[in-house]
């Protein structure tokens, strides 16, 4: 009886590694795929459409909602202490170093990693990747690398737009609705961000979770069991994955970024 | 949808991802106030800089000036020396000028504040100021403040 | 032999613990409709990728026009794929691609042909399955059989010396059936080129079938002609070229005796 448990215990670790091993094969031999981009940029026009422009609106929404948020709670913070002209300061630094790239990153995974994961998926399932490869065309060349370097690069744009419109959301808070100068506003988070340690550690951070999620998303669409529950796993896969990686990555680098302070 | 409106779309995304990104940079980071090469540099020795740090503010009657560029501590006169980035338009103060380091509020960031004296001469590029007054720093003011009540 | 174009011999091949082929050997001719037929489940579909290099055998050689698939290197199998060419059981159509677009796509990877040429080509092989009126719908808007149809066009698209049929005739009805019957017989014919149809609908595959393969556990039972076949004696071919229920193929998944699974209760299931 507890054999058995041993021997499951050990069977789920070494499949665990097995798909580790996959994913790294996988990785090598899709990066250097991604030459091909230089004489198709056709197709990586098309996958940056569907992977960035089509997860604009929610990154929109929510960076307004996450600033104005944020403004309201600083704000209740700092007032007791006459310190709410730091309001933006707080906002800034939260939204650069933290929540722009973490929230981002988690809702790409949910929006685009998904979506990336059943599209691959289900091209597996329908057969399309093996007809590529019959017809001699590398499938990690035309559907794999295209989608990589897109998410790769979307992201980082993504995040920055969060961040903007965070910024907006939170003078519209901080000005308009509480009555806070404007001047303040900008003059404190200019006097107290700083341009390379803030907010080009967090665009750093962001890109790194972008390679990640969209790692875990292309993979888990190209290995799954192509069938219809099989597809469906992967789709989760790919969220709970992504989002553990993003949240655990986090930690690290933030630890390493901003552990000297 | 066809090609040209794909390729629109994408073009537009990544547009506003650079623009916000320029938009961070220049309006609330410190890119824009990064005028630290183009100021004047001038220094001051305290005999305690308290909680200053490299770019905290220099501020005169409460406007910002400047900024604080480099911290080190001057192990012949014991003290900290601390150098500070006047930016160019204002070349005005005179050599007699008063630098304290003042505290913005109880809790609030610690700051340089020039106080201009009467001197007919302006502060040169490399000068240093004489007249300072160190951080306040509160652990000793109540070690003092019971002291002086265990006297009575 | 000069007109064998594919050679199998001895190929083993296992999936996990299961055995699908153990010990093959087949030689396909250059020219005609070669049938393999055997039951569901027999890696009809995976001898295919096998020989299409896309899974490795455990043992024993495939040669393909004198080349053994499995140990040319990544360039040169490309390089042969783009001779053969393959029609999946779904067809396999890309599906963001317009049925132009999709039988243009080899044309497209494979020639530096210019546009106009790239047009013609393709409108003349969509002509040949006839479904030129159909080069603006998108895969989703066609019927299985129309997809079908649209992949061999596509699969055609390179003047191949070798078609693979994989399960044409699954899950059509008998007009559309009959549509890709002809049409296989006619692209073999006016190519000149070698078809391989994997195929368990017996009556279609036997009316244009040259040459006919029967595997099943893994082994070759039966070849030759299909009137050789349904002349055979083997029971066990009979069954399966008729369509018998019971035979040596049990009706019954092998269990306990009814007996003792129903009556006595003694069966271990639950």
């Amino acid at each position: 009886m507890l054999l058995d448990y041993i021997q499951s215990l050990g069977r789920q670790a070494l499949s665990a590694l097995q798909r580790l091993g996959r994913g790294n094969l996988f990785l090598l031999q899709t990066i250097p795929a991604m030459r091909g981009m230089l004489f198709r940029p056709g197709l990586l026009i098309r996958q940056m459409f569907s992977v960035g422009v089509q997860t604009l609106l929610i990154i929109v929404v929510a960076g307004l909602f996450v600033g104005m948020v944020i403004a309201l709670q600083s704000y209740y913070a700092l007032v007791d202490f006459g310190a709410e002209d730091s309001v933006s300061v707080m906002v800034v630094l939260s939204l650069f170093r933290e929540l722009s790239p973490v929230v981002t990153a988690l809702l790409f995974a949910g929006r685009a990693g998904s979506a990336l994961t059943a599209e691959i998926g289900l091209m597996k399932a329908t057969e399309q990747l093996s007809g590529m490869e019959m017809m001699a065309v590398n499938p990690i060349e035309r559907v794999i690398a295209p989608r990589f370097l897109a998410g790769f690069i979307s992201l980082p744009l993504l995040t920055a737009i969060f961040s903007a419109v965070g910024v907006v959301g939170a003078y519209l808070v901080a000005v308009e609705l509480l009555g806070l100068d404007a001047g303040a506003f900008w003059s404190q988070a200019k006097a107290k961000v700083d341009l390379y340690h803030d907010l080009f550690n967090g665009m750093i951070k962001s890109a790194v979770f972008g390679f990640v999620v969209v790692w875990i998303a292309v993979f888990e669409g190209y290995d799954c069991v192509p069938t219809s529950d099989g597809l469906g796993r992967a789709t989760t896969r790919t969220v709970v994955h992504s989002s553990l990686a993003v949240l655990g990555l986090d930690f690290v680098l933030t630890a390493l970024m901003f552990g000297d302070d | 949808m066809n090609t040209r409106t794909i390729e629109i779309a994408v073009g537009i995304f990544v547009a506003a991802g650079l623009a916000a990104l320029f938009m961070l940079a220049m309006k609330v980071s410190n890119l824009a106030t990064y005028g630290g090469d183009d100021g004047y540099l001038i220094s001051a020795r305290f005999d305690n800089i308290g909680g200053l740090k490299v770019r905290s503010p220099v501020s005169a009657s409460g406007v910002r000036v400047g900024q604080v560029t480099d911290i080190s501590y001057d192990s012949g006169g014991y003290e900290a020396r601390v150098t500070m980035s006047i930016e160019p338009q204002y070349d005005k103060f005179p050599t007699d000028t008063a630098a304290s380091i003042m505290t913005s509020g109880l809790l609030g960031e610690q700051f340089v504040s020039l106080e201009p004296g009467a001197e007919e001469e302006f502060l040169k590029p490399g000068n240093e100021i004489e007249i300072t007054q160190s951080a306040l720093v509160l652990e000793q003011i109540i070690g003092q403040f019971l002291y002086s009540q265990a006297e009575e | 032999m000069t007109d064998t174009l594919i050679n199998i011999r001895d190929m083993h091949f296992n999936r996990g613990e299961r055995v699908i082929f153990d010990g093959i050997d087949m030689a396909i001719p250059r020219k005609g409709i070669t049938a393999i037929m055997g039951p569901s489940g027999t890696g009809k579909t995976t001898l295919l990728k096998l020989i299409g290099g896309q899974l490795f055998p455990d043992s024993g050689s495939i040669e393909v026009d004198g080349q053994n698939v499995h140990q040319l290197k990544t360039a040169q199998l490309y390089a042969l794929r783009k001779r053969m060419g393959m029609l999946f059981q779904s067809g396999a159509l890309l599906t963001d691609l317009s049925v132009f677009d999709n039988v243009a796509y080899p044309l497209r990877e494979h020639t530096k042909l210019n546009q106009s040429m790239i047009r013609q080509l393709v409108l003349l092989k969509l002509h040949a399955v006839g479904l030129r009126g159909a080069a603006d719908l998108m895969p989703a808007e066609l019927s299985g059989g129309m997809a079908r149809r649209v992949a061999m066009a596509r699969a055609i698209a390179l003047d191949p010396m070798m078609i693979m049929y994989d399960e044409p005739f699954t899950g059509q009805d008998p007009i559309s059936m009959g549509v890709l019957v002809k049409l296989i017989r006619e692209l073999n014919d006016v190519l000149d080129i070698c078809s391989i149809v994997v195929s368990h609908d017996v009556r279609e595959t036997l009316s244009i079938a040259d040459y006919v393969y029967v595997i099943s556990d893994g082994k070759v039972i039966g070849q030759g002609h299909p009137d050789e076949l349904k002349a055979s004696t083997s029971e066990w071919i009979k069954q399966f070229v008729d369509g018998e229920a019971d035979g040596p193929v049990p009706f019954h998944y092998p269990a306990e005796a009814v007996v003792e699974d129903l009556v006595t209760g003694n069966g271990k299931r639950r």
